[in-house]
């Protein structure tokens, strides 16, 4: 039988939905048992919240001031020991810039192969998984391996929902925690709006805005929808946008309802983030730009004259 | 000598819009254009500047491939690397063999530090610098948009979900790249002659003493589900009118 151990991401105060995704791929594995890992300081409330996740079997709770940022580092080798404790078949965090740091440290410790960006589950030992930006999907057949890790690409799987009752289960572990990498400072702009990666509306802006200053106009439109912002990676190495709002290959992958994409080409590196959008709306002055082919609702005209128009439309609405 | 490692990885050129082969059994790359990996040439960028700035003495490029990366690690030298290993391969490696290669290749070579980019544009696994470090009991610093080197410690920025984390880590160390790290330079064609007469070594993962092992194996391979053209519309009136159709607004 197949035993799934989840690394659970959070920030110290919360638990990230990305661990509820994970938790909704390790269900498909036929008759697979979950188990969750929280390796945090003062993370009880995340470890309860991990045990409130329907599907989940236990939450093994690892306390330790050691744990108090996530340096894959110290982590790795205690993931790799919960493994080996628990008797894991499968050892899955989410693909996002926690686990892709983490899992394939705990991958090497575990002598297993790792499958980055699941994105479909079709048995225990096969699973797809996106390559080529996305251009094409790949399955893979890992049938004799007792172990294995891997990435959930989040996108593809809906959270599992809080309802469940597992038993959380503290344990200390003793294994010897490298101090070669430490922890200095995390910023990042603290806002109101919706986090990207679970926002269910999305405003993004590209190269055409232009401007740090003009890019506000992304937030205004996203304001009025309660959206959240993203960007490509043009604006944010323009400087217009921040780091933490490129959607794409190297960004982000989100999955929102309504994906608003103002002045963006729509370059395969770019698409590939919002593949899973249920709606997207292009709005391009080129009538030939790539974009267009991939967009739900299209409007060909300047973003600066179709802005204004479009927040005074919506706004009477 | 103080001297940094560089993976080189030879991939389809990132503006080639690959396809499935008909019968669903690869990758149709035949003619396709082949490039250094970007988030490779960005390392390698990178490792050129510490050199220039007086930090290290020597950069070697290494490629795990084909014979054909020798164009790729050709290129490497062109921008300015002293020396390349090409460890070939005519099957390929997976992640954690290719950590196994290159951990030998450290053994070597005791680099104090191995840039490598963050992953691959062909197979995404974005793997094989963190298991390099785990195999070597060393940090890794994932993801660096920012490094600056004082001593023997490296202190990194990296590019995070929810921002920019700045960690340090002691050297050696393992160091993956982001795209917002540099701009790499362009080879200059003085520069292409020059690098014909550096030496570029070839190896076989055997002589390293590493039998790589298939243990993923790859059953079939798909167009991903294509999204449908939609409907151009003629005004913000006409947009606005759709997006409540559909229950969006
Ligand atoms: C390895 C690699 C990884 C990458 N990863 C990512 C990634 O994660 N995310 C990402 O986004 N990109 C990524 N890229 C970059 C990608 O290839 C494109 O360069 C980038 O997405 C382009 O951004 P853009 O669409 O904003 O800019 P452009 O391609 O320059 O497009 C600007 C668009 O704005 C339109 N426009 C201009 N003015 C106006 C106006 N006034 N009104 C309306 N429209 C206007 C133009 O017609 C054009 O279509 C990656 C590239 C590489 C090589």
């Amino acid at each position: 039988m197949s035993h799934v151990l989840i690394v659970a991401e959070h920030d110290g105060r919360h638990l990230n939905p990305a661990t509820a995704k994970c938790v909704s791929c390790a269900a498909q594995i036929p008759g697979a048992r979950i188990s969750i890992a929280v390796l945090g300081q003062g993370s009880a409330a995340i470890a309860a919240a991990a045990a409130a996740l329907t599907g989940v079997t236990g939450v093994l709770h690892v306390e330790s001031a050691a744990n108090a940022h996530p340096l894959a580092t110290v982590l790795a080798p205690q993931v790799a020991q919960l493994a080996r404790d628990h008797a894991a078949t499968h050892v899955f965090g989410p693909s996002t810039t926690f686990g892709k740091d983490l899992m394939p440290r705990v991958a090497a410790l575990l002598d297993a192969p790792q499958l980055s960006d699941i994105m479909a589950v079709e048995s225990a030992q096969q699973f797809r998984r996106p390559i080529y930006a996305g251009n094409i999907v790949l399955s893979v057949d890992v049938s004799g391996e007792p172990l294995i890790v891997g990435t959930v690409r989040t996108a593809s799987f809906d959270a599992a929902p809080a309802g469940g009752s597992a038993c959380v289960e503290a344990v200390s572990l003793a294994v010897p925690l490298p101090a070669y990498a430490r922890f200095v400072s995390l910023s990042g702009a603290t806002s109101d709006r919706p986090d990207l990666q679970t926002a269910r509306r999305v405003v993004s802006g590209g190269r055409a805005l232009g401007s740090e200053e003009n890019f506000k106009l992304v937030y205004e439109l996203a304001d009025a929808l309660g959206a959240a912002v993203g960007a490509s990676r043009a604006a944010v190495d323009s400087g217009y946008a921040p780091n933490e709002l490129q959607v794409g290959q190297t960004g982000k992958i989100i999955a929102p309802d309504l994906y608003i994409a103002l002045g963006i080409s729509g370059a395969i590196q770019h698409m590939t983030g919002i593949k899973d959008a249920k709606t997207i709306v292009a709005i391009n002055k080129d009538a030939d730009a790539p974009i267009f082919e991939s967009a739900d609702l299209g409007l060909v005209g300047d973003l600066f004259t179709i802005l204004p128009e479009l927040r005074a439309q919506l706004a009477r609405s | 000598m103080k001297r940094i490692l560089v993976g080189i990885k030879r991939v389809v050129d990132y503006n080639v819009r690959v396809r499935v082969k008909p019968d669903g059994s690869g990758v149709a790359t035949e003619g396709a254009k082949m490039s250094i990996n970007p988030f490779d040439e960005i390392a390698l960028e990178e490792a050129l500047r510490i050199k220039e700035r007086g930090e290290a003495q020597e950069v070697v490029v290494v490629s795990i491939g084909t014979a054909d990366a020798q164009a790729q690690l050709r290129t490497a030298l062109a921008m300015g690397a002293d020396r390349a290993i090409l460890v070939q391969s005519e099957s390929a490696v997976e992640p954690l063999d290719a950590a196994r290669v290159l951990l030998k290749l450290i053994e070597r070579e005791q680099p104090f530090a191995v840039l490598l980019g963050k992953q691959a544009i062909d197979d995404d696994n974005n793997q094989t610098g963190q298991m390099l470090a785990a195999l070597w009991d060393r940090p890794q610093a994932t993801f660096a948009s920012r490094i600056e080197l004082t001593g023997d410690v490296a202190r990194v920025t990296r590019e995070v979900d929810a921002g920019l984390e700045t960690i340090e880590v002691d050297l050696p160390a393992v160091l993956t790249v982001d795209l917002r790290l540099n701009e790499p330079r362009y080879v200059k064609l003085p520069d292409i002659m020059k690098a014909k007469k550096k030496p570029l070594d070839t190896l076989t993962p055997a002589d390293l003493g590493v039998s790589p092992r298939q243990r993923v194996r790859s059953t079939r391979y798909d167009a991903p589900a294509a999204r449908q053209k939609g409907l151009v519309l003629k005004d913000v009136t006409e947009l606005v009118a759709a997006l409540k159709n559909r229950g969006l607004v």
